[in-house]
């Protein structure tokens, strides 16, 4: 099965401090370092595994510009077979169905069996994914905890919901399926790798190798704008709270109500 | 302004507590327009959470056929798309089941899609504004919409407090015919019910998190009951799983588990470095500890200076009481 | 009687049998010997033939000295007695040899000898008994019960009674007496009244029965640990001169070339240098390392010596003396599990405590470059190594907060010492305390720092021994231009580790010194004063890589009995025997199964040698102490503190020379 993975580079909440940058337009990008997207990892490592038990290839797929390279080189020192680049000055501002809709393009263009996404990336919008399907007409699953190749040009796989409870359901192939964290455990990329890659033409494509439909790509097709960052004013240490024992529960129960702690 | 339409999901005949806090968002994208509320599924649940809906929604549509008894968001994607009337906006809990059916029907409408919505600030000619949170919460982020096509927006759950209303006399209407025939290329098999016992804290919204402080094995239950209260499970920091007081998979902190719930309740912690680095998104941190020096209460929302031991079985029959409602699902999303 | 190569045995003369049988057992002798050596000769090079001088030294020391071995007190005395009864014996063996085929061979004939070598058999005999009783009754729990041990144990008591049956024959057949009490002396004791005929009897049965379990011995001391008898000397010959190197991943292959490696690490038995073959040759199961090693005793599925052990008897499978290679299993999950792998924390027991001076970090290291190689890195180590990738430290944190805890403490910038803090001590809120004494304490001692602060990354020393060479190379490279561009002249760390690494795995760079040593000399020529300590009963526990490693035990302790009015209790297990907090850095990152924290035990160690506050001279120790106080319970009964801690506290009020 040739499979594709979409991927992002985002900078990861771990290593960095995220704050809104002086006016409000974007976060504070100076000293921010970048990693793939986390479940994007998972969702790779996914693929091999897929690819290995059922002899293909694995493509990996991303949408921006030269600086993304990197990850795209990270996932194929981690064994995928080839990254594909899809860069082009009028994608600049898409939105998430620009972004899909791009892809889209990208996949018109080859044949794949299955498309995996991770899950929702930092900006949690978790939508690609979705999008990506309904566009191309195919199946989707999100929130994918395991996969299993079925005869039949089908797959069982698991999704997982609330409290721990999995749906399982068969779907045809081709799909789309995002993939939530925790599917696998990814294989370690050593610096070593890395290197061995570092070297690897990436081949990049841009509007005039695809077909994007119109309307969709770039900032003045986007139906979804952001406005601006800002950080809602926050208390120095905590509010504590008065009173006899009764009294302060009383005020607890009303404030976890309002925040969505009792259910 | 497009007609505005609740998702309801619903569970043994009762709808979620989302659908009030729909109405809620609704109110704050056009207050002269009360929504519609929109229930699929089937049989004689379904009917039930329809006649319940009539006391808070003055439409209720009922869409009733077999294939819909188990909620699939493939199947749903269609019959939404087919009886909704274009351009309408839809707004649908986020979660498990909202991520796997609106990016897809915003598609099919090619409608504007704005996932995991914690606030609404008003209509601007053809742009909805609204708020949401990235970057695992760190950061609020203003988005407006362009809703002149529709829109599909998910709604975080907990993030729209369900306004005092006067009680409304609904009707329930069919609209079954138009789900059309159904077909899909994914079918639902089974829902395998997680193991007792076994809970992952990372995808727990409220957790009651227990430290040191617990002192022992035994009290241990104290914080067991209040979650259950709460619908919450119970996590802790390091030194309880040390002592083989809970289990690996329930601590929290950098050498245990990321949680991103919407509200924690940190009991006996004391707020290491450690543990906190394990707490992301931003929760409501509520911290109850002995110490009034604990490191806790500068990173907390709330503080408060008791003894759990005793406190936290006070707080539990309280929650009790408060959320002895009947019909009430205890959800946890 | 005559000389046993006349001798009739049933129809063969001595002579012929004997020549046929020594030559016999020699030739298999030498073919076994040839068949043992193929897996050296397919494995990796290892330059060891340096310094000869230097190796001489260390085998009179350890092996004719045997040094070592009295560490455990009664089987140390065993086998000092035993490795001098075989020395003593070498001359004897040869002579039996000899009179099995010549008539002629009168041998040497020393009168002080004879009396020597007889005693030197009836030790060596009494010490087999011992070694006996020592397995069977009081049982160790080191020593496995292994039947094969007993037996060879048995066979060398057989040996030197042979030897004594063949000697006393003679003695009673020319009326002599055999040195007094000896076993000889017994034997003829036993055989006085015997008729001539069965003397001679006698004496032909007990050469032959010599000879047989001489050569019988010989051969099968190569398949199992009595292989020890031969390698030990070569083992130890060929040691590691410097233990504080960590082997490079390939000898002759530069660093900037093993980007071109298609693979790196031990991934196959054969990746192993052919010492490293030799070490798992060579271990003679004595149990010391596992009995010291830290890891074994909290639990974990590692032990050193049946780490060798099972490399050996893999050898043995895929290289037998006889018939086909028969074990097709991987090295990594068929010998070696991944957890015993991760599990060592490299703190260096079970080098330190070896008299045949097998090597396992060296080993530890190969096996997780091979790993890390293979992606195969425990999921918990991803995250931190990412960390130290982009951050440069563990935690992920940003390179410009680097340099916060020394808020308020003026660096200055023409200083000729550079103070190299590291990650956890940079970061971690606590151990930021220690930053800001170490500061504080060399500026009393009028030593002026700078530090490099956001240019400053991890110094990689756990990030090489995980096996990720090539992110320690990045690291060391950035770290040695930001020193070299400062121009200092000399660098102190508080950390063990990174004294280590700045000293042995770092090249080009000014002298290191921990601080603890600039304190000891400072308190030592009165630079420094200090005032009395607060109450307690202090125990100061040997950080593995200060002490262990790096042989630095003195200079910590006299700092501390330099302080008035601190009371200082040892615990058992010190200096060299130190037990390992847990590890630094990435082992507190992994999560091992395992019954107890090595901290926790340290912990009881401490309480038990009657103290109530735990003084160490590295952060990760400190780290491991303290979260250990807490899990054993001891809160408000133990306390830790940093070394360094300690002197700023005592040094508030005090004039600095």
């Amino acid at each position: 099965m040739d499979v594709l993975v979409c991927v992002k580079r985002v900078p990861d909440t771990a290593e960095n401090e995220i704050v809104s940058n002086a006016d409000g337009t974007d976060i504070e990008r100076e000293d921010l370092t970048y990693s793939i997207n986390e479940p994007d990892n998972y969702a790779v490592e996914e693929a091999l595994q897929i690819a290995s038990r059922t002899g293909g290839k694995v493509t990996v797929v991303t949408v921006g510009g030269e600086d993304d390279e990197d990850i795209l080189r990270r996932e194929m020192a981690m064994g995928a077979h080839q990254g594909v680049l899809l860069a082009d000055d009028g994608f600049q501002g898409s939105d998430g169905r620009g972004v899909a809709a791009i892809l889209k393009a990208f996949v018109e263009t080859r044949r794949f069996d299955l498309i995996l996404t991770g899950v929702q990336a930092d900006d949690g919008c978790a939508q690609v994914g979705g999008m990506l399907a309904a566009m191309l007409d195919y199946p989707f699953a999100s929130l994918v905890t395991s996969i299993e190749v079925v005869e039949g040009g089908k797959l069982k796989i698991a999704r997982e919901i609330e409290g721990g409870s999995r749906e399982i359901h068969a779907i045809d192939l081709p799909c789309v399926l995002s993939i939530q964290t925790g599917i696998n455990e990814p294989r370690y990329v050593g610096m070593r790798g890395i290197r061995q890659v570092a070297s690897l033409p990436i081949p990049r494509f841009g509007a005039p190798e695809m077909a994007v439909a119109l309307g969709y790509a770039g900032r003045q097709n986007a139906k979804v704008v952001r406005d601006g960052y800002y950080v809602p004013a926050a208390s120095g240490g905590a509010e504590m709270l008065q009173g006899s024992r009764e009294e302060v529960i009383e005020k607890l129960v009303e404030l976890l109500k309002a925040k969505g702690g009792l259910n | 302004m497009p007609r505005i339409f609740s998702y309801i999901l619903h569970k043994n005949g009762a709808a979620d507590d989302s659908a009030l806090e729909l109405i809620a968002a609704a109110g704050k994208i056009d207050p002269s327009q009360p929504p519609a509320a929109v229930v699929c599924g089937w049989g004689r649940e379904l009917d039930e959470v329809c006649q319940k809906l009539r006391a808070s929604y003055a439409e209720v549509w009922r869409i009733g056929c077999e294939p819909l008894a188990y909620p699939d968001a493939e199947l749903l994607r269609m019959v939404l798309a087919r009886a909704l009337p274009p351009g309408s906006i839809l707004l649908v809990p986020h979660g498990h089941f909202g991520v796997d059916l609106s990016p897809g029907l915003a598609i099919r409408w090619n409608a504007a899609y704005a996932p995991d919505v914690v606030d609404i600030e008003g209509v601007d000619g053809r742009w909805l504004k609204i708020v949401r949170q990235e970057y695992a919460g760190i950061i609020s982020a203003r988005y407006r919409c362009d809703i002149s096509g529709g829109a599909v927006l998910n709604l975080r759950p907990g993030a729209f407090r369900p306004v005092e209303m006067a009680p409304v006399s609904g009707q329930v209407i069919d609209h079954s015919a138009n789900a059309g025939e159904l077909t899909a290329r994914r079918t639902h098999l089974e829902t395998i019910p997680a193991e007792i016992g076994d809970v992952d804290i990372t995808r727990e919204a409220v957790l009651v998190s227990v430290g040191r402080g617990i002192e022992d094995r035994e009290n241990i239950a104290i914080a067991e009951d209040l979650a259950e209260a709460m619908g919450a499970a119970v996590s802790c920091s390091r030194p309880v799983v040390d002592a083989k007081w809970l289990d690996k998979s329930r601590q929290v902190g950098s050498s245990g588990k990321t949680v991103r719930p919407k509200v924690y309740l940190a009991c006996g912690i004391s707020g290491s470095f450690q543990h906190m680095a394990g707490l992301k998104g931003n929760p409501f941190v509520v911290a109850i500890n002995k110490n009034p020096k604990a490191p806790i209460f500068r990173v907390a929302d709330i503080g408060i200076v008791d003894d759990i031991l005793e406190f936290l079985p006070e707080l539990a029959s309280r929650v009790r009481e408060e959320t002895a409602i009947p019909g009430r699902e205890r959800r946890r999303p | 009687m005559g000389p046993i190569a006349d001798s009739t045995f049933s129809l063969i003369r001595g002579r012929e049998l004997f020549l046929l049988l020594h030559l016999t057992g020699l030739a298999f002798f030498v073919y076994i010997v040839a068949r043992r050596l193929r897996p050296l000769l397919a494995a990796q090079g290892d330059p060891r033939f340096d310094h000869p001088l230097q190796r001489l030294g260390r085998v009179l020391r350890y092996w004719l000295g045997q040094w070592r071995h009295p560490r455990f007190r009664y089987a140390g005395a065993l086998h000092i007695l035993i490795f001098a009864g075989f020395l003593i014996l070498a001359s004897r063996a040869f002579t039996l040899l000899a009179l099995g085929v010549s008539s002629h061979f009168e041998g040497p004939s020393d009168p002080w000898y004879e009396i020597l070598r007889s005693y030197a058999a009836t030790v060596v005999f009494l010490c087999m008994a011992a070694a006996v009783f020592r397995r069977l009754v009081l049982r160790p729990k080191r020593y496995p019960r292994s039947a094969d041990a007993i037996f060879l144990l048995g066979l060398i008591a057989l040996l030197m009674l042979a030897d004594a049956v063949f000697e006393a024959s003679q003695a009673v057949a020319e009326h002599r007496v055999p040195p007094a009490y000896s076993l000889a002396w017994l034997a003829a004791t036993v055989t006085a009244g015997a008729a001539s005929a069965h003397l001679v009897q006698v004496h032909q049965g007990a050469y032959l029965a010599h000879e047989a379990t001489f050569f019988f011995l010989l051969c099968y001391r190569p398949f199992g640990i009595q292989l020890h008898v031969e390698s030990s000397l070569f083992s130890i010959w060929f040691s590691k001169l410097d233990p504080a190197e960590l082997k490079p991943v390939l000898w002759g292959v530069d660093e900037a070339e093993l980007d071109k490696l298609s693979s790196i690490g031990v991934k196959k038995i054969e990746d192993f240098t052919w010492k490293h073959i030799l070490d798992f040759y060579s271990c003679a199961d004595c149990g010391r390392c596992a009995e010291m090693c830290p890891s074994n005793a909290v639990g974990r599925p590692l032990a050193p010596g049946a780490f060798s052990i099972k490399a050996r008897d893999y050898l043995f499978r895929r290289y037998p003396v006889f018939g086909t290679p028969r074990d097709g299993v991987p090295l990594i999950g068929g010998v070696f599990s991944e957890e015993e792998i991760w599990s060592c924390t490299t703190c260096g027991s079970c080098e330190a405590e070896c008299p045949l001076f097998v090597e396992y970090i060296d080993k530890i290291v190969d096996l997780r470059r091979g790993l890390m190689d293979d992606g195969a890195a425990p999921q918990s180590l991803h995250r931190p190594l990412q960390a130290v990738q982009s951050r440069g430290n563990p935690f992920g944190k940003l390179e410009k907060r680097r340099a916060d805890w020394a808020k308020g403490i003026v660096a200055s910038n023409g200083a000729d010492t550079l103070y190299f803090v590291d990650s956890i001590t940079s970061y971690d809120e606590r151990m930021q305390s220690i930053a800001r004494s170490t500061a504080r304490v060399l500026q009393r001692i009028g030593r002026e720092v700078c530090f490099l602060g956001a240019k400053e990354r991890d110094s990689g020393h756990d990030v090489r021994r995980f096996g990720e060479e090539t992110l320690f190379q990045s690291l060391r490279a950035h770290n040695t231009e930001a020193i070299r561009s400062l121009e200092v002249r000399r660098i102190v760390t508080a950390d063990p580790h990174a004294f280590h690494a700045l000293k042995h795995d770092y090249k080009d760079l000014p002298p290191i010194e921990h601080v603890s040593q600039i304190i000891a000399t400072a308190v030592r020529d009165g630079s420094l004063r200090l005032n009395p300590a607060p109450e307690g009963i202090y125990t100061y526990h040997d950080p593995c890589y200060l002490g262990r490693h790096n042989g630095v035990y003195g200079d910590p302790r006299d700092v501390l009995d330099s302080v008035p009015k601190l009371r200082r209790v040892e615990m058992q297990r010190s200096r060299d025997r130190s037990f390992c907090c847990g590890g630094s850095g990435l082992a507190l990152f992994y999560e091992a199964k395992e019954q107890e924290r090595m901290g926790v035990r340290r912990v009881r160690m401490a309480a038990e040698a009657g103290a109530n506050v735990i003084v160490t001279a590295c952060p990760f120790c400190l780290a491991n102490i303290e979260d250990a106080i807490k899990v054993a319970g001891l809160e408000g009964q133990m306390s830790a503190t940093d070394l360094t801690e300690l002197v700023d506290r005592v040094t508030e009020t005090a004039v600095a020379n």
